[in-house]
């Protein structure tokens, strides 16, 4: 099988790319293996040594209709693959992005984002990332993006791993919003084995009205380690914002998590709330008196809380 | 004998007699109710027959269909087909009830079909979370409904009008008939007249003892007039005739 067909497999996606509607952009480490574009969409790439330079441009008042799908990932067991990004999202434009980051055979293998978004005023971005590794934990993903938003624009994020180990992931995203817009930050990871995960959330609410919302669903079982730092700034009247993190722990695995709210503007206001602890008794119970085991039950809940 | 029998059960917790000698048959097939002042013990005695952390450690003897239940986890006793609903049901975040149904059922349960059982739209509520989004009288069915799927042989239903609406209590009343006529056992710990009027055979407690039993026209007069309220501390009023046990 190609390393083409084998990515996009894994990714589940065969029969989209085949829509001449939906916009796609497929790299395997630094090689661009298939692209797609629609009206309204710009994409330029450029192959590097060890991954791909791509600017994404929406223009001014597009409306990309069908989600664009990315899939970055590395069909071999080792290679570092470095991703940079640079996405304008022009004013009063939408797209909506689903980012397949597919890493099926990953040994040992370094996978690097830095992405810096632009989202013009009343422009709408949403990017979810949804990552596929292999089973042995042999990968790195350390993704790095920067969010502007401009004044009534929507920015949306959420990242997750739907099969296979985490390794090792260093999330560090930082947005600065302007008047009246609104982020959104979403993080679901589950960690085993001796997986290590680290969040590191920023939103800084410096225009009237702006809106930011950080959320974590962490799991971290066996030896895992998640640490998570999720912080919102407000510094304008009228800012708005919540931090959330929730996380479970079961066997010898460790979390910390740290929400962080600072205001400098008495009309802003920020609330945080923050949860680890193993699986809760009563839901385990719930689930135990209909005949699942302990372990089928945790699995059940870390699942929804996951999803 | 009963599906469940009870042989001098009891327990302590921190010092304290919560359960203080029970003994009960409860007949196959039955509804059956448990009733009593508020801190008599019956949800107590629940947590007991399901055997929840906290309550593992009791004496005497409890059986189900002639197993001896000590020692069992709560999913060993689910196997053999005891289940429980809560008072207050527990919230899961992110799962679907058609998920939550679906992990309860056996048989290939229809999680849509057990939903309209219990009075809620499957279009309308497979899809959303068993959380805090859920009113309690919402998630109550919820659970109820995965009790169903879920085709037990007994159930300890403990207060299963809590948080429900007037107009949705001929939903409960209705589930309870099905789990009858599908021949499970149904023992309803509660406060309520119109629960109790459901049962055919109740158990009046008081104290962490069981004080009266038989049919439920025999225990309502004194139920009535000395359980709701309480007004001498949860033990049996002196100078009121109890009818032996």
């Amino acid at each position: 099988m190609s390393d083409q067909k084998s990515l996009i497999q894994e990714a589940g996606i065969e029969s989209v790319l085949q829509d001449p509607e939906t916009a796609h952009l497929v790299l395997d480490v630094n090689k661009v293996l298939q692209r797609n574009l629609v009206p309204g969409l710009k994409v330029e790439t450029s192959e590097e040594t060890d991954g791909v330079r791509a600017l994404i441009r929406v223009e001014a008042g597009a409306i990309i209709r069908k989600p664009v799908h990315l899939c970055f990932g590395v069909s071999k067991p080792e290679a570092l693959q470095r991703i940079i990004l640079q996405i304008e999202i022009g004013g009063g434009a939408v797209m909506d992005v689903l980012a397949h980051c597919i890493f099926p055979q990953a040994v040992d293998i370094q996978h690097i984002m830095e992405a810096d978004i632009t989202i013009g005023d009343g422009g709408r971005y949403s990017y979810l990332e949804s990552h596929i590794h292999s089973d042995e934990g042999g990968l790195e993903v350390l993704p790095k993006t920067h969010v502007t938003l401009g004044e009534r624009s929507r920015f949306k994020t959420e990242f997750q791993l739907v099969r296979g180990r985490v390794g090792r992931i260093a999330i560090d995203y930082e947005a600065v919003c302007e008047k009246d817009s609104v982020l959104e930050m979403i993080s679901k990871i589950s960690g085993r084995q001796d997986d290590q995960i680290q969040i590191r959330e920023t939103g800084i609410l410096r225009g009237e009205g702006a809106r930011g919302y950080l959320t974590s669903r962490v799991a971290a079982r066996d030896n895992a380690r998640a640490d998570v730092y999720n912080k919102l700034v407000a510094t304008a009247a009228g800012a708005r914002g919540h931090v959330d993190c929730q996380e479970i722990i079961k066997d010898r695995g460790v979390v910390s998590a740290v929400p962080v709210v600072e205001v400098r503007h008495p009309q802003a206001h920020i609330t945080h709330e923050a949860a680890i602890g193993s699986v809760d008794h009563k839901q385990l119970e719930t689930l135990m008196s209909r005949g699942l085991d302990e372990d089928g039950a945790s699995d059940l809940i870390i699942s929804g809380l996951l999803a | 004998m009963g599906i469940l029998e009870l042989e001098n059960v009891t327990l302590l917790l921190d010092g304290k007699t919560i359960l203080n000698g029970i003994s009960l048959d409860v007949w196959e097939g039955h509804i059956h109710a448990i009733v009593g002042p508020n801190g008599a013990g019956k949800t107590t005695l629940a947590a007991v027959i399901m055997g929840l952390k906290g309550y593992e450690q009791y004496g005497g003897i409890i059986r189900f269909a002639g197993q001896d239940l000590r020692g069992m986890s709560v999913s060993a006793r689910a196997q053999t087909g005891i289940t429980m609903g809560w008072q207050e049901p527990a919230r899961f975040e992110g799962l679907t009830v058609e998920k939550f149904i679906e992990a309860s059922g056996r048989d290939g349960q229809d999680p849509a079909t057990v939903l309209g059982q219990v009075g809620l739209s499957p279009d309308m509520y497979l899809h959303r979370a068993v959380d805090r989004t859920l009113s309690g009288g919402e998630r109550k069915k919820v659970e109820l409904a995965s009790i169903l799927a879920m085709r037990p042989k007994l159930v300890l239903l403990d207060e299963p009008d809590s948080g429900i609406d007037v107009a949705s209590l001929d939903n409960i009343f209705g589930a309870l008939k099905y789990l009858k006529e599908n021949g499970a056992t149904v023992l309803l710990i509660t406060h309520s007249e119109a629960v109790l009027r459901q049962a055919e055979h109740a158990f009046l407690m008081c104290h962490g003892k069981e004080i009266m039993k038989g049919d439920v026209e025999k225990l309502l007069p004194y139920f009535k007039g000395e359980c709701i309220p309480c007004d001498h501390k949860n033990h049996p009023k002196p100078g009121v005739e109890v009818p032996k046990a």
